[in-house]
């Protein structure tokens, strides 16, 4: 059939099965907008307030709901304000495709108004970026962009799409792409390797598992458990692994990492076998890696052959993905019991307990905490809700003290760090999953880094619910110059607005709440309904995250009070 | 750790940008590149890198993964100079008059197998190939005694003295691949 380079390109995302695309117009992807408009039956189109907001948005979509994020935006400054976005979903392989309009064919690489070169810009930080220049090659590009971005390990793709080709015709026809003869998403396992692998288990005393994004993005979440129970294998889970497995699991031993917990962190330096799943050894994870689970062997197992090596020399690396090599594995491995092993863990978490968790999370007295905040969010919503965070001391208190009971619960920024992905991530979440509570902790910097969104959540009466952990401070980086800067406090006090009214004037519900009395009563009133509603808390202003290993040292230096 | 110098070798697809992508991640861990030479493969469509490095073992492994990785790259590896034939050609173009006031031109000629290309009043281009130490050396002698007008070298190609062709039985592979997910895509149609 004859149609613009504009109406195959949506028509090759409905093909796709795409529903929802965040986005926003300028100059430069007009004709694509001109023919959504007669498309508002079959996509949803989330005008956001920013294209950073877009990009996160879809991001967030793509993180809950396992498809690929979509993404529709200008040449040049938009561009340019989702790079944060796309970085972000690179780092975390999160399958998002970004269409950014740009200027003519005829008219590239003349800095014409609004050029920039969105290739060469995006090509270290995507996994994939063509632009299209001819209408004909729209349904070709589209079909390989979703590929390349969900399969394997997911990550962004950026598709840039000169003027000329969105209005050009072209006699449409779609097919999806299943195979590209230089990229192998999925390698085959190598069972010589597996059995190496199933060896170590099987003659390990004291096994220890730790899982990462992988085993989510792979859906092999079960079958990750079906390997630990068979094995009496404990296990913790890095930042993005976080509700791969359900909180209140036998096996599962908490957070690794800088923040993490005590018990797992020192595990790692006591285990004889370390099995990682999924997850890639970041510095943010291991500290120092001369000291790091030097006492192990290590098998890891990761479908990016570039991993494997990159940070951790280890005994066993196996390439495959969670989906194939986690079953191999469990039919490989004996049953065994390690009673006295994973009860060796308790000791390490009383200690945590008694010196963190229960001043942080059921305080007597002083000011609020965000553990305190976080807890009561969590249980209130019955651990059934999707957590999603921005940057800072509220994320790594959320990923402690929030629990899950189903997988994809937590939504964060683990290997940018973005401030600002909160908002926006939230409102995406919240689409892809309608019907679950979506519950947002933010700081009070984060929050209004894209505070714009707000808009957008007005706008589309977006039910999520936003906590905003007020402490007026750039709570983690004060952190950082208390304990390591002499407490000089460069530029992180912040004077904050009256977050309670900016709501109001989004016509978004909220309360503030200063004692400790009032946060139940607060708490049910956000969750009464599912409208979107503004939670402002002012907590402790100088509270600490603890436990904290202290960047590129081992744990034997973890700080607990 | 020890630096060597490492030729990486690349076969990808003939697509827009394949370059930038490649020396991205050279340039992200800071490794100055040698020399890079590009051109068509014997393989119709599919473009030979050979990019010269020093490094360490450890760092030459993971950029080479990293290469590998991109979807536009069919393969990548890399090999130490005891793994291969390799050449570089050298142009170099002296004054005329200094080279015949020299004397043994006869002697020069055949000792660094020179190829001359041109010739004129003004004027003579040479032409020599061989390892970067030998064209190094006839630079170096004629630089010393008559001086050297305009030099030039290339960056360095080479071929595996192995038996294995690792871009075929990639191919190969992949040729089978496909048929398979065209085979399942067919019945599941
Ligand atoms: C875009 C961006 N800029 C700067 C930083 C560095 N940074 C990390 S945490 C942090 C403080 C965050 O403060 P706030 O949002 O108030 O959250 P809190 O730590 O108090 O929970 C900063 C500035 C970052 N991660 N991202």
């Amino acid at each position: 059939m004859k149609m613009t380079g504009s109406k195959a390109l949506i028509e090759s995302l409905l093909q796709e099965g795409v529903e929802t695309i965040f986005g926003y117009p300028g100059g430069a992807i007009l004709p694509v907008f001109d023919a959504l408009y007669d498309y508002d039956q079959k996509v949803n189109h989330i005008l956001t307030r920013h294209e950073q907001g877009a990009a996160h948005a879809a991001e967030g979509y793509a993180r809950v709901s396992g498809k690929v994020g979509v993404c529709l935006i200008t040449s040049g400054p938009a561009a340019t304000n989702a790079i944060t976005g796309i970085s972000d979903a690179m780092l975390d392989s999160v399958p998002l495709l970004v269409i950014t309009g740009q200027v003519g064919a005829g008219l590239l690489g003349t800095d014409a108004f609004q050029e920039i070169d969105v290739i060469g810009i995006t090509q270290p930080i995507t996994k994939w970026s063509y632009q299209i220049r001819r209408a004909e090659d729209v349904a070709w590009a589209v079909a390989r962009a979703f590929y390349i971005a969900s399969t394997g390990r997911p990550g962004p793709v950026v598709l840039d799409f000169t003027k000329n080709a969105q209005s050009e015709e072209v006699d449409f026809q779609y097919k999806p792409c299943k195979f590209i003869r230089s990229y192998i998403p999925v390698p085959e396992v190598n069972i010589s390797q597996l059995e190496k692998a199933a060896e170590l288990i099987n003659a390990a005393k004291k096994p220890f598992a730790v899982v990462g994004h992988g085993v989510i993005l792979g859906q092999a979440e079960k079958d990750l458990m079906e390997l630990l129970e068979k094995a009496d294998i404990p296990a913790a889970w890095t930042l993005l692994g976080a509700s791969a497995m359900p909180s209140d699991f036998r096996l599962n031993k908490g957070f690794v990492g800088m923040h993490g917990n005590v018990a797992p962190n020192m595990k790692t330096n006591e285990c004889d076998v370390l099995i990682a799943i999924g997850m890639r050894f970041d510095d943010r994870v291991t500290g120092d890696l001369k000291t790091y689970a030097s006492q192990a062997k290590v098998i890891h197992i990761d479908i990016d052959a570039a991993e494997l090596n990159k940070n951790l020399k280890v005994e066993v690396p196996v390439l495959g993905s969670a989906k194939d090599v986690l079953p191999a594995l469990t039919k490989l491995v004996k049953p065994a019991r390690h009673t006295e092993w994973i009860d060796s863990f308790e000791i390490y978490k009383n200690t945590e307990y008694e010196k963190v968790i229960e001043r942080e999370v059921f305080p007597k007295s002083g000011k609020i905490t965000m553990g305190e905040v976080i807890n009561k969010v969590s249980e209130a919503t019955h651990h059934n809700a999707i957590c999603v965070t921005d940057v800072g001391q509220n994320q790594m208190a959320a990923a402690r003290y929030f629990k899950f009971s189903q997988t994809r619960s937590l939504i964060t920024s683990g290997g940018l760090g973005t401030m600002g992905f909160g908002l926006p991530a939230a409102i995406g979440a919240k689409i892809a999953s309608p019907d679950r509570t979506v519950c947002l902790f933010a700081g009070d910097g984060g929050f209004q880094m894209t505070i714009q969104e707000l808009g957008t959540i007005m706008e589309n009466n977006i039910g999520v619910k936003m906590i905003v952990l007020d402490n007026q401070f750039l709570g983690m980086v004060r952190q950082w110059q208390e304990l390591f800067y002499e407490e000089r406090y460069s530029f992180t006090k912040m004077k904050n607005p009256d977050f309670v009214a900016i709501g109001k004037a989004y016509n978004i519900n909220g309360r503030l709440v200063n004692e400790r009395e009032e946060l139940d009563d607060a708490i049910a009133e956000m969750l009464k309904d599912d409208n979107p509603y503004l939670l402002v808390v002012n907590v402790e202003r100088k509270g600490m995250v603890y436990p904290m290993i202290p960047a590129g040292t081992s744990v034997t230096n973890i700080i607990l009070e | 750790m020890e630096k060597t110098l490492y030729t990486v070798i690349i076969f990808s697809e003939n697509t827009v940008g394949v370059l930038n992508q490649i020396t991205v991640i050279f340039t992200r861990r800071g490794l100055n590149i040698e020399t890079l030479s590009v051109s068509p493969s014997a393989i119709e469509g599919i473009h030979k890198f050979t990019i010269t490095v020093f490094t360490t073992q450890d760092v030459i492994e993971k950029v080479v993964q990293q290469i590998d990785k991109r979807v536009d790259i069919l393969k990548a590896y890399y090999n130490i100079d005891e793994d291969l034939v390799h050449q570089e050609i050298a142009l170099y173009k002296v004054d005329t008059s200094k080279l015949l006031a020299m004397g043994s031109i006869e002697k020069l000629i055949r000792d660094y197998q020179i190829h001359v290309l041109e010739l004129t009043e003004n004027c003579v281009v040479f032409e020599k190939t061989g390892h970067y130490q030998e064209t190094q050396k006839l630079f170096e002698e004629l630089s010393s005694s008559i001086g050297v007008l305009q030099f030039i070298r290339s960056g360095r190609i080479a071929i595996t003295k192995s038996k294995v062709e690792r871009l075929s039985d990639m191919l190969e592979k992949m040729m089978k691949l496909e048929e398979k997910v065209n085979t399942t895509s067919e019945t599941q149609e």
